[in-house]
């Protein structure tokens, strides 16, 4: 068990992975002769090749469309997208091929392939880079997507994506990729050790959602970097004011785990959601909608969502800050869910 | 000017019906007193004046039928008819405890949701100021002989303003919401209220002491008759049942013998003391005690889970002259057959003259229905939602079987199980009814 960064488990699963099956390949723009953007695929063009690792133009549908056609044919490839944010050059790629191609053609071709690309802002990247869209690749049956929120999840998810037989849009965040974690089997010695095998049921299963800590008075959930917002405001709250809250890592956006949701809510009868994307029709309601049906009776509170200001992210930092979800939001937000429900009535009143 | 709202008397009631007046236009009102009868899909009952004053006008004529919250007559303080400012005046003087929504929260542009970053504050404001604000004159008419608390969860369309969490466990217990004052967000009952007023020793709202009249004389042959209200409400719920609950039946037959046998000693010897045991009495306690051997029956399917009840209260139909109603005797399992006997003759009783509350009908666990007494001797009953099973009870006849390698007469009720298959599987009934058969069959396990 070795602490590394979030960036470091995702080049070394990759690595891993394209020493494991020579099927995996790697295509997008400036991953090769300058390893990537955000150095995700460094040294993987001198180990790999140009075969395996291409440098593509900046023709976002034109690439992305060339590895669905290469997974249809055997390979599995693994796409990075700079930002999510071009990736909508390729959504009728990803919405009209990849997800559509195993059904509508009777099952005669699946799509292995991953589209990997960070979310997120508050990096002063402005409006058109630093925007959210786990809810529109979410919304779409035929593919499958994940967020995870921590390296050791990173690495997991990454290495069931590959390895699963259709398309999986795979959701980073820029503000994750400096990140640290504990990751078993990596970072053991020099920072790195991806020469070793890493055992099988390290492989996060698509679909489940994570309990990063229990609790009994409140459910917080979250997914991708909120999730780790959520687990330092639960700590915080459980240290300073002992409110125990139950932090649930949605993770896996499609297929969602609904079950782990419910049964926590269940327990705890409050709900709050933190997501940062934008709050009308974001990833939170499909939450929201879920807790309600499959707990209604067990809520003593309505479910409420934290989340982005509905503004085109500002440029200027003070204003960007303060359009994104922080963790001042989600403690007044906890408040009002707490005293709704008469907790405080029923402690420190 | 006050005006009387039709009230919400039962967790099912949507709509009322006027039975009576019993005050006219003109008439003087004096708080508490009963102006109306209020025929519900349940049971007729007090509509109670919250106000005094004079009854100006009835907005709905007797046999009307009007929705919860609807406004059916109007009280001031002045003549019939009379509409003056100053009676209006004097009436909106003594307001209740209740205050409306401040009007900042109600006043919340809706435009707050295009600014400012991480909005629910302003977004629940919206919502808030969307839902219908209180109306303090409307605060007044709920129907109960208490006087109102002072913060009432009621909003102005005769909702009860409660948490899911409140209503289920409310519902559990068969506490009326109305009647827990709520310390939520606007007076809204949670979690907290419902326990609170569970613990407190005086939960039960009292009895109320009027009867209900006769129920409305039978339409003629071949006339189109309009549904009663419980009658509505009958083929609403069976309906439902026999369309979404998955119905699977058990039949088995007990020995009744030993039952009647010490049915007759018990009448015998206790015939001073006034008890009186029914073979349904034992059927109750008996299905009781089989709970606990086999408590996987005493479930209700709730759509993703199975809610298991722990307490084990036993519904029991009833055939009026209105139509079947099920009131719930609890607690079977920790009273004595005596109580049991008692119990369930008053509220036998009460619900043919249609004087059960919502409390006697609510949150059952487990039904029995019984035919026995008309000679049927074995027939199929329709489950009870959410209740997950019911038991339907034949005539005891006399048959003549194997025992001991000789024929003889013994006493046959034949028991037939409906299960839901959605929350139990053919093998928990069979062990149901095996567990209830091996007890009536020696029913001194009654008596322990």
């Amino acid at each position: 068990m070795g602490i590394v960064t979030y960036r470091q488990a995702l080049h070394d699963t990759l690595l891993e992975e394209m020493r494991r099956d020579p099927a995996v390949v790697l295509m997008g723009e400036e991953i090769g002769v300058f390893e990537g953007s955000y150095k995700i695929t460094a040294g993987l063009l001198k180990e790999f090749g140009p075969d395996r690792v291409i440098d593509t133009p900046i023709a976002e549908e034109g690439f992305v469309g060339a590895a669905i056609g290469a997974a249809m044919l055997g390979l599995r490839p693994v796409v990075e997208i700079m930002t999510v944010n071009f990736s909508l050059l390729a959504l009728d790629q990803m919405v009209n091929h990849a997800a559509k191609i195993h059904y509508m053609f009777g099952g005669q071709s699946r799509v292995p392939m991953v589209l990997r690309t960070p979310e997120g802002g508050g990096q002063q990247l402005a409006a058109t880079h630093s925007q959210n869209f786990s809810s529109w690749y979410a919304y779409i049956p035929g593919l499958k997507v994940v967020a995870p929120a921590t390296p050791a999840d990173a690495r997991g998810l990454l290495k069931a994506s590959i390895r699963d037989d259709d398309p999986v849009v795979f959701l980073e965040n820029l503000a994750l990729y400096n990140t640290k974690g504990e990751v078993a089997g990596l970072g053991d010695k020099n920072g790195s050790s991806a020469d070793r095998q890493l055992p099988e049921d390290d492989v996060v299963p698509i679909g489940t959602a994570a309990v990063m800590k229990e609790g009994s008075d409140l459910t917080l959930v979250g997914y991708s970097r909120m999730s780790v917002v959520a687990l330092e405001v639960a700590r915080r709250l459980e240290k300073e004011q002992g409110l125990s809250i139950e932090v649930i890592d949605v993770r896996s956006l499609r297929p969602l785990d609904r079950r782990t949701l419910i049964e926590s809510v269940k327990k705890t009868s409050r709900c709050v959601i933190i997501e940062e994307d934008w709050y009308s029709y974001g990833v939170g309601a499909e939450l929201a909608a879920t807790i309600q049906e499959g707990a209604f009776d067990y809520l003593d509170a309505p479910i409420k969502r934290v989340a982005q200001a509905e503004v085109p992210l500002p440029y200027a930092k003070v204003m960007e800050q303060a359009a994104l979800p922080k963790a001042q939001n989600l403690v007044d937000t906890i408040k009002s869910a707490l005293d709704a429900s008469g907790y405080r009535a029923r402690t420190t009143r | 000017m006050a005006e009387v709202t039709m009230p919400r008397l039962s967790d099912t009631m949507e709509e009322g019906t006027i039975a009576s007046w019993l005050k006219k236009p003109g008439e003087q009102v004096n708080k508490g007193d009963v102006i109306a009868q209020i025929e519900t899909d349940k049971a007729t009952m007090d509509l109670t004046a919250f106000e005094a004053g004079t009854l100006q006008e009835i907005l709905a004529p007797e046999g009307t039928t009007v929705p919860i919250g609807q406004p059916v007559a109007r009280i001031g303080s002045g003549s019939a008819g009379s509409k003056s400012g100053s009676a209006t005046a004097e009436r909106s003087a003594p307001r209740p405890a209740v205050a409306p929504s401040p009007p900042a929260e109600a006043s919340a542009p809706p435009a707050a949701e295009e600014t400012g970053p991480n909005t629910e504050e302003a977004r629940e404001n919206v919502a808030e100021a969307a839902e219908p604000t209180e109306s303090p004159s409307r605060q007044d008419q709920r129907p109960t002989t208490a006087e109102p608390p002072a913060q009432s969860a009621e909003a102005a369309n005769g909702k009860v303003r409660a948490s899911p969490m409140a209503r289920h466990i409310a519902a559990e217990h068969g506490l009326d919401l109305s009647r827990i004052s709520g310390s939520g967000p606007q007076g809204r009952v949670i979690r907290a209220d419902v326990e609170a007023a569970l613990s407190a020793p005086s939960a039960q709202p009292p009895q109320p002491a009027a009867a209900a009249p006769a129920p409305p004389a039978a339409g003629g042959d071949d006339e189109r008759v309009a549904l009663s209200q419980m009658r509505r409400t009958i083929a609403r719920r069976m309906a439902e049942s026999t369309r979404t609950v998955p119905h699977f039946f058990l039949t088995t037959t007990v020995d009744a013998t030993e039952m009647a046998s010490l049915r007759k000693q018990i009448n015998e010897q206790m015939a001073d003391d006034g008890i009186k045991i029914t073979f349904n009495d034992m059927v109750v306690k008996g299905v009781a005690l089989a709970i606990r051997k086999v408590p996987e029956v005493n479930v209700s399917f709730a759509e993703d889970s199975v809610l298991k009840h722990k307490r084990v209260h036993i519904g029991v139909a009833v055939a009026t002259e209105r139509g079947l109603i099920v009131p719930v005797v609890r607690d079977v399992d920790q009273k004595s057959i005596g109580q049991v006997a008692r119990e369930t003759r008053d509220l036998a009783e009460r619900a043919n003259s249609g004087r059960l509350q919502p409390p006697d009908y609510t949150g059952g666990t487990f039904t029995v229905s019984n035919l026995g007494m008309f000679g049927v001797e074995q027939f199929n009953a329709v489950i009870n939602p959410p209740e997950a099973a019911i038991l339907a009870v034949g005539a005891i006849t006399r048959e003549p079987t194997e025992r001991d390698g000789q024929i003889v007469v013994r006493d046959h009720m034949k028991l037939t199980l409906s299960v839901d298959h959605r929350a139990l599987d053919g093998a928990i009934g069979a062990r149901y009814l095996q567990a209830l058969k091996a007890i009536l069959e020696k029913p001194m396990l009654l008596l322990v």
